[in-house]
This record gives structure tokens, sequence and C-alpha cells, in this order.
């Protein structure tokens, strides 16, 4: 039993889109949309994809990002019933955050550091291991990880697993049988380089990047050869033209992204060298305009008066050409980012018809508190409107395209501000958000978190920290740390939400019988209505969830759901690597919000497969 | 408070030209703290950093300086690198342990200060990161204010990077 993704209902969205130019302003909380809101009558929004084949090839499903699976065999009126098939027990105790995949009848996981890759065959009963790899990082490299030692999830392409590990290696391995076939080294451990980022493949280009942003390391973007595993291009985020592939074809939106060498002038002398802008999202890519498309992260340090400028190009969006990495446009969220908003959360492509004629859309949720919807051929930003609770600025300028910040939020050196919201994780981290093309709504896991910070001098020594900020955070108003929101991205507003409890870690899932996965940091795993977020069956699970969930059908036809749960990542170190509560800057600030979560789950990873009876 | 960070920066800054001009038949950090190892300032017992209030809060003052903070968290909770205030020690919690874990680093990412630190700072560390725990007198150990930066050093304004060359590894 399928369904196909091609079966996008018509919308009716009241409005144009030539004036999705609005309610910059506005909280999810309003209830009347302001005037001038999105119109598209007769608009239909189906994302790039064709008919479901039943399998995960890439850890965000498809290019376009939605995590949207059109199997529908399990349904809102019998997912009650679902159980556990099988599991299957890591040994590793640190936040699972990957996604698995599922190709033909082999299912392949990647594990948190020390990034095993374990393949499974499907054919055989309960997750039959087929072959395991060990790619044996260096564990200096778990020193150098800001937020804990995760890994996001391989990449597969004609026969080869492709994946990232903590002391900078991508390694291609044989799908079949788990052999090494190349082992390409790309970053340094002792600069404070690490990779956790899942790659995408792109016409036999295998696209990873660096983390690091809290270490003063200078992001990239790399294309290895999937064949060879040989350097194609590198692409920085920070220094001059010519190290960031900014040349002709280069033509952003904004006036304010167009100039010699930004990547230098926008940043003290030399600072732009251990200016951060790392590349640890998920990437996008649109075959039609051939462009691929990825976030920057946070400029370092935090402590932003040691960096007086815009910081380019960090906290921004490239579009690139996977032949040669050239720059296409750029578009920054956040201009001399204050409050390390990295802007690497995923986009999500997606196309409109409209009375004027089709375009083009790319749809993001930043850390700094507004769902964007940008033309993803020119870069424009049509809409930009507040999802989760923002004191820090005032909306997004449409035609400058710049972010409006509030002065008195403002951190320095030696003073403490308070409520800043969202706080550093953002309103939403990096767990990635699901589109349906069959509600034509976005599913956003989120955090309800603010902060009190205070600045300090940051002193640059390679391979240790380069932060400057004091940190505490808290929940938000209304004291849920977490959200789980429906919202729609024409019409720029909430449909439904769910109050969490604890932020939101998990990816989210969206299936084609409109049901919608996601887990808790204590360890529920949801399945909720996808039109009104009814919930409609949990399970307990052994720890925390902040996995990515997936959806296949098994070569017995049947339709099963896969997440690993296994608590961790920035938010829930605490429980794996024991921090100590009573610090309230420990894990930079975030432990003082979660005081309580090691006493409501425990670590330790498993792989969880549930389907119906 | 100038005096001490410049002469600091001047003691890094050496460190990292001596490394930049280094040849093969060079000590490694290692062995070249053993030359210049002198635990101690000339005839001082160990107590003189231990039950030494001003030792505690120059220590902090360096926990913060030499970016221990970014990992084991300004009041020592941990992040990065394991909490230094639970009184769970993975190497020992014995001052010469804690010394050692500074001086030579840990496998599992603690990086290698020996060249870097002068032994009085490294024991003004240990003394710090002793006092975290409950571990020293109660009379020598700082308050824990409820300011957000717990044992956060004063600032220093530097315009230079104090060492753009990475930390040796951990044997
Ligand atoms: C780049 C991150 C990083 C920096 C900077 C760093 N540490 Fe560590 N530290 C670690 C890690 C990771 C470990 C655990 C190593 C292991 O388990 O092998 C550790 C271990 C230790 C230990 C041993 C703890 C135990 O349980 O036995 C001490 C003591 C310590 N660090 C003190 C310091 C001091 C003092 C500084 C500053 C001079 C410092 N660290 C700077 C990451 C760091």
């Amino acid at each position: 039993m399928q369904a196909s993704s091609r079966a996008a209902e018509t919308l009716f969205i009241a409005a144009t889109l030539g004036l999705l130019v609005f309610g910059c302003h506005r909280g999810p909380a309003d209830a009347e949309p302001p005037t001038g809101r999105v119109v598209l009558i007769g608009g239909r929004l189906a994302p790039a994809s064709g008919v479901e084949d039943g399998e995960w090839r890439k850890v965000a499903k498809d290019d376009a990002n939605t995590r949207f699976s059109g199997l529908a065999t399990i349904t809102p009126g019998n997912v009650a019933t679902l159980r556990v098939a099988w599991t299957f027990k890591t040994g590793i105790a640190r936040g699972h955050e990957a996604a698995p995949l599922v190709v033909g009848s082999t299912m392949y996981v990647v594990t948190p550091f020390p990034n095993r890759v374990h393949a499974f065959d499907l054919k055989a009963p309960n997750g039959t291991p087929k072959w395991t790899y060990e790619a044996h990082p260096e564990a200096r490299a778990q020193g150098v990880a800001c937020c804990d030692v995760v890994n996001r999830g391989a990449a597969y392409d004609d026969g080869r697993v492709f994946f990232n590990t903590l002391d900078d290696h991508t390694i291609a391995l044989d799908a079949a049988t788990g052999r090494e076939l190349w082992n390409t080294k790309l970053g340094e451990v002792a600069r404070g380089e690490t990779m956790t980022m899942a790659p995408l493949v792109v016409k036999g280009r295998v696209l990873v990047g660096n983390s690091g942003g809290e270490l003063g390391v200078r992001g990239w973007l790399t294309a290895l050869d999937a064949r060879t595993g040989e350097i194609a291009w590198r692409a920085y985020s920070t220094g001059p033209d010519a190290d960031v592939l900014i040349g002709a074809a280069f033509k952003p939106y904004y006036a304010g992204d167009r100039g010699v060498d930004l990547g230098v002038h926008s940043w003290p002398p030399e600072r732009w060298k251990i200016g951060g802008g790392t590349v640890w999202g998920f990437v996008s890519y649109d075959p039609e305009l051939d462009l691929l498309y990825y976030g920057t992260a946070n400029p370092g340090p935090w402590n932003n008066e040691q960096r007086v400028g815009d910081n380019k190009w960090t906290s921004g969006i490239f579009a690139r050409r996977p032949a040669d990495g050239s720059a296409v446009w750029f578009y920054q969220w956040s201009p001399h980012d204050l409050y390390d908003y990295d802007g690497v959360n995923e986009s999500v492509l997606a196309d409109a018809d409209t009375p004027n004629g089709p375009r083009k859309l790319l749809f993001h949720a930043d850390r700094n508190g507004y769902l964007y919807v940008l033309d993803r051929a020119n870069g424009q930003v049509l809409s930009a409107t507040q999802f989760g609770h923002v004191t820090t600025s005032r909306g997004v300028d449409l035609t400058t395209g710049r972010l409006n910040y509030v002065a008195e939020k403002q951190p320095h050196v030696g003073q403490t501000v308070h409520d800043i919201c969202p706080g550093s994780p953002g309103a939403k981290d990096w767990q990635p958000m699901a589109f349906s093309p069959k509600t034509a709504l976005l599913y956003i896991p989120h955090n309800n978190l603010c902060q009190d910070e205070e600045g300090m001098q940051a002193n640059y020594i390679a391979g240790t920290p380069f932060v400057g900020e004091a940190i505490k955070m808290r929940p938000g108003p209304g004291g849920n740390r977490g959200v789980f929101s429906a919202w729609d991205p024409l019409g720029a507003r909430e449909v439904w939400h769910i109050d969490e409890d604890l932020p939101v870690w998990s990816g989210a899932l969206v299936t084609g019988s409109n049901l919608v996965f996601y887990g808790t940091m204590d360890g529920t795993f949801k399945a909720v209505d996808a039109k009104t977020g009814a919930l409609l069956w949990h399970a307990e699970l052994d720890s925390g969830v902040v996995g990515q969930p997936i959806t296949y059908r098994g070569p017995d036809g049947k339709q099963y759901v896969a997440v690993f749960s296994g608590v961790g990542g920035w938010a829930g170190a605490v429980v794996p690597a024991k921090l100590d509560v009573t610090d309230p800057t420990a894990a930079l600030g975030f432990v003082n919000a979660m005081r309580d979560l090691p006493q409501r789950t425990r670590a330790g990873g498993t792989l969880y497969v549930f389907t119906l009876p | 408070m100038r005096a001490p960070s410049l002469l600091l920066l001047a003691l890094l800054s050496a460190a990292g030209c001596r490394r930049e001009r280094r040849s093969f038949s060079e000590p490694s950090p290692l062995q070249a703290r053993v030359e210049r190892a002198e635990p101690l300032p000339s005839g001082e017992p160990l107590s003189h950093f231990l039950d030494n209030a001003w030792a505690v809060s120059e220590g902090a003052r360096l926990f913060g300086w030499y970016n221990c903070a970014g990992c084991h968290s300004l009041g020592g909770g941990g992040g990065m690198g394991p909490p230094l205030r639970d009184g769970a020690w993975r190497y020992g919690g014995a001052p010469a342990d804690v010394h050692r874990s500074i001086v030579e680093g840990r496998p599992n990412g603690m990086p290698a200060f020996g060249p870097r630190i002068p032994d009085y700072q490294t024991w003004q560390l240990v003394a710090y990161v002793l006092s975290l725990s409950g571990r020293l007198r109660l009379d020598v150990e700082p308050g824990r204010p409820e300011a957000i930066a717990i044992g956060k050093p004063p600032v220093m304004v530097s315009k230079k990077l104090p060492s753009a060359e990475p930390l040796p590894e951990a044997p």
C-alpha cells in the first residue's frame, strides 16, 4: 500500500504571493493576521519529489529536505496499535542525533563518537546485522566537540555509504560489504575542527562541512568526488572572495551583500581567520535551478564587541553551483550576530503556483526566531515572521533584508543583559522540521528558552574555546521549554501547537496519511494528527529522543517507523556527560535550563523500529 | 592587572615563536617541561598555593585566561570537558594528579598546557580546581556568588592573539 506524494491537494490560501511582504513584527500568539497577508488564490504548493519509493535514502528523505514520505499504511485510525518490531543497542551513551537510512532491503545507521556504521538486513528477522564498520576516530576529538560528540547521519549514493567522523574524516564505504573505499582527512582537531553533519551527494559530489564555531574555527563546505574522495572544491565562509568562491556569477539580492572581499572587510583586521561560519546543518538541492542551499553558523567569538562589522559570510545562507561551488547568492539572517544565532538550520524547498505564475520558494526557521520564505532563485526575502518568543529584534526590513536588532538587548563586556529571547540555541536549533505537500504545513520542533548573559574578553588559543560570554538559560514565557507546531508558510501563521515541557530536540517526520512523528528529551516518542495536532499514539523509550525519525516500507511490504533514542546533544549533554547542575553556566549555560533532565531520563543509545501488529 | 596580562602575553607569544622555529632535535613539549621543571618556587611548600586565598583567586583568573572555563565551564560544571566541581576524578584528585592533567593533558581531549603555562601558575590553577569541589580549607575558598560568571576572570584587553599555535596533543 502506498500513496503518491504527487497527490498534493489544491490549497486555497487567501493572499497574493507578490504581497508576501508583511507580518515581520507579529508573534505567533496574535489572533488576527495583519493586513497585506499572502494571497495565493487557487495556488498550490508541492514539493519537487516524485513517486513514493518506500525507501529513505537521504537523511531528510529528499533533496528538498521535506522529511515527507507518501507511505500511508499506518494511519490516524490504526496508529494506536503501533508497537516495537525490533531494537538495537549501540552501546554508546552519548547523544544519538542521526537519521537511519533505508536503501533497498538494508538499513544503515551511524553512531555518535566513535562513529560506528551498522548495516542491518531487513529481509532477515529483527534487524539482523549485516556488517559493522569501525572508524576509530582520534580520542582527543571529543574535547573540542562543542555540543556533545554527535553525528547527524550518513548519505547513500550509487552503492556507497558516506559519513563524517568527529576527527574530520569523510569516509566512503561499499554499501554491500562495509569495506572502506576511501578516507579523506579534511580538518584539524588541534585547531578545534570537528565534523558532525550528514553529507548530501549531488551529481557525484559529496558535500560536507565542518563544526567548531565555538573554537574560532573558520567554516567551509567541501565537495569531494564520490568515486575517489578527492577534493573538488572548498568554499570558505569568511575571507577573500577567492576563498569564498565568489566570482562573476555572484548576484546577491540585497545591496549590503555586494562588494569586493566583504568576507575580509566586514571584520576587524585578520579576525576572519578565526571567525567561525562553520557548516554543520543540512544541505538542500534544487535540480532545476541547479543550486545547493546551506546555512553558515555563528561568527566567533560570541562576544560581539571583539568583531565589529557584519562578519560576512556568517549566520546566513549561500546558494551555490554544485559543479564548481561558485556562489550565486547569499543572504544574512543575522548580520553581526549577537547571540550565537547560527544560520545553519535546514531549508525546505517547495514550489507555489500563484496568479502571477509559479514561484520557487525556500522555507527556513532560523535560530533568531523568524520563519523566512525566500525566493530561492534570487535570495529575496518574501516574508519573515516570528514563530517563537523574540525580544532581541523587531522584524526584518524587507527593502534592505536586515534584521532590526533591539539595542537594549545587545550584550556588552562586564554588563548583564536580561531576558534575551530566544536564547543562544534559538527558537529552533538543528532539529529539522518536516513539510507535507498534502497539508501544505511545516511541522517545527522548537525551543522556548531565554537567557541572561554577560560579555567577557575571549582569548584565542588554537584548539580551545573562543566564546567570551557567560550565559544562564531558562524557560521562556509560559514555563514550557519546548514547542511543536504546525505552520502555514504562505499564510505566515501558526495552525496549531503543542507545548512541551522540554526543548523538542528531535527531528520531525510527516507521512502521506497525515501522521506526524517526533520525540521528547525525556523519552516519549509521539504520533500526532497532522491537521489538528491531536496526540494519537506514544511510546516510552529507554532514553530521551534527539534523533530524526524516518519511515520506510520493509521487504515484507509493511510500513515501519524508525528512530534513535539516546539523550544528548547540547541540550541533553547534562545526562551522558554527567555535568554538574549546580553550575548554571555549564554547557555554555544550557544546564541552567535542564537541571531536572538527569532525573527524567538516562543515557544510552537504542535504535527503535516500530510497525503495526 | 595590566602588567601581569602583558607578561602572560609575552610568555605565550614567546612560546609560540619557539615552536615555529623548532627543529627536529628540539625537545618535545614534554621533555621541555622536564628541563624547566621547578614545581614550586624555591623552597616553598605546596601549601603555599593550596592554603592561599590569593593563589586560588589567581587560579580563578587564569582558569578564564587560558580558556579552561570554555571547556569546563566558568563554575567548573563542565561542557566540552568533564565537570571539575563534582568531586569525581577520572585521573585522580590529588594536587599532583591535577597538576599532571594540566601539564601533560589527558587522552580524551584535555590539551597539554605544559610549555604554555609557567609552573607557579599551574599550581595556582590546581588550587582553584581543587577549591571547586570544596577540597581546600574553607577560608581560602572563593565565595560562590549568584553572579552569572562564577569565577570569571577580570577583563583583559589584548589586540594580539595569545596563540595561533595549537596546543600539543596529550600522550
Ligand atoms: C579543549 C577543551 C579543554 C580545555 C581548553 C581544557 N580542558 Fe581540561 N579536560 C578536557 C577534557 C575533554 C578532559 C577529559 C580528558 C579525558 O577524560 O581523558 C579534561 C580533563 C581535565 C582534568 C582531569 C579531570 C579528572 O576527572 O581527572 C583536569 C584537572 C582539567 N581538565 C583541568 C583543566 C584546566 C586547569 C584547564 C586550563 C588550563 C583545562 N582543563 C583546559 C577539556 C579541556
